[in-house]
């Protein structure tokens, strides 16, 4: 080539439509969350179901499990639900739930009658501990390792391809390194 | 007067409005916390639900969650970095209007100056290679083409 430098607004052309084509497929709403790696947030609540009774981050801790964040006036929880109730019924993980900012009647009147998929809900009435767990935008889900560290998040309502693509996949390892 | 029509639309509008927008009426500033100061830091942070909203500004419920919190730590005596620090924490460097200098971010903060470098380069390139080629001027046959041009112009004026 004769003049190379007239190549040079075509490279930054190119290497900038490459930029903003990744970045235009970035998701702006999922901020990564920094507690990936750490060990879960220490919390006690009581129970949704039995409010005698506390969960608290003793009970994440011990084996793989899910924690998943949820409430009655969130409408794509409600979209994710049967997703959460398949997930259950395979019995590959433990799930439990942090019900955000909601009413104890909602609550459990929505269990009633979609189906409870939880191992226990732990009722985050000022959604305190939701802070504490970085949470902005329910649903989200946690996968919580055996040693009680926070290994992965999805924020927003799951699909089947994140269940078996991304949640299931990692629980198995999880598992199966003990 | 409004028009009718509008009414009905406007009273929606007004009873759409969230019941409980916690304010600055809401916090007591007569205290430890001076109403200037909290100002200042919560117009810094910025709001995960409504994006390009500070934590100031917006009225997401979280929003304002988090001001409540803001409010007491600031109550408590606790200093601006911790503050920032407990929200990093939770939601990561999103939270800050002014992104940390770190490996992460170098390209954010050094970018431009890379790329205008880059531009200048090329620029003081160009320069330097046109300004040599007017030194070496015109060769016989294009001054004459140039005078004929310039001969045929004076004449189609003239006409």
């Amino acid at each position: 080539m004769k003049r190379p430098l007239l190549l040079i607004p075509a490279i930054v052309f190119a290497v900038m439509a490459v930029l903003l084509a990744v970045g235009l497929n970035l998701n702006p709403r999922e901020v990564p969350s920094p507690l990936i790696g750490k060990p879960v947030p220490a919390f006690e609540l009581s129970r949704l179901k039995d409010p005698q009774a506390t969960l608290g981050s003793a009970d994440l801790t011990g084996r793989v499990s899910l924690l998943n964040v949820w409430a009655t006036w969130c409408v794509s929880c409600r979209a994710e639900h049967k997703l959460l109730m398949a997930l259950a019924e395979t019995g590959e993980v433990d799930i439990y739930g942090l019900n955000y900012k909601d009413e104890r009647d909602a609550a459990l009147r929505w269990l009633q009658v979609y189906g409870d998929p939880y191992v226990a809900n732990a009722f985050d009435d000022d959604g305190r501990v939701g802070i504490d767990w970085g949470v902005y935008g329910t649903p989200e889900t946690f996968v919580i390792d055996g040693d009680g560290v926070v290994r992965h998040k999805v924020i927003g309502p799951l699909s089947a391809d994140i269940v078996n693509e991304r949640i299931l996949p990692l629980v198995r390892q999880l598992k199966s390194r003990g | 007067m409004l028009p009718r029509l509008l009414r009905p639309a406007l009273l929606g509008l007004a009873m759409s409005m969230p019941a409980h927008a916690s304010t600055l009426a809401d916090f007591d500033f007569t205290g430890n916390v001076s109403e200037a100061h909290y100002k200042e830091v919560i117009s810094e942070l910025r709001c995960l639900v409504c994006q390009n909203e500070s934590l100031a500004s917006s009225q997401a419920e979280l929003a304002q969650d988090l001001r409540e919190e803001v409010y007491k730590m600031m109550d408590a005596g606790k200093t601006d970095d911790e503050i920032v620090e407990f929200l990093v924490a939770r939601y990561g460097d999103f939270v800050l209007y002014d992104p940390p200098l770190k490996p992460s971010t170098w390209l954010l903060w050094f970018g431009p100056f890379v790329l205008a470098a880059l531009a200048l380069l090329v620029m003081g390139y160009t320069v330097r290679k046109r300004s040599r080629g007017v030194e070496q001027g015109l060769t016989a046959a294009e001054r004459e083409r140039v005078a004929s041009l310039l001969g045929e112009e004076t004449e189609n004026r003239k006409s």
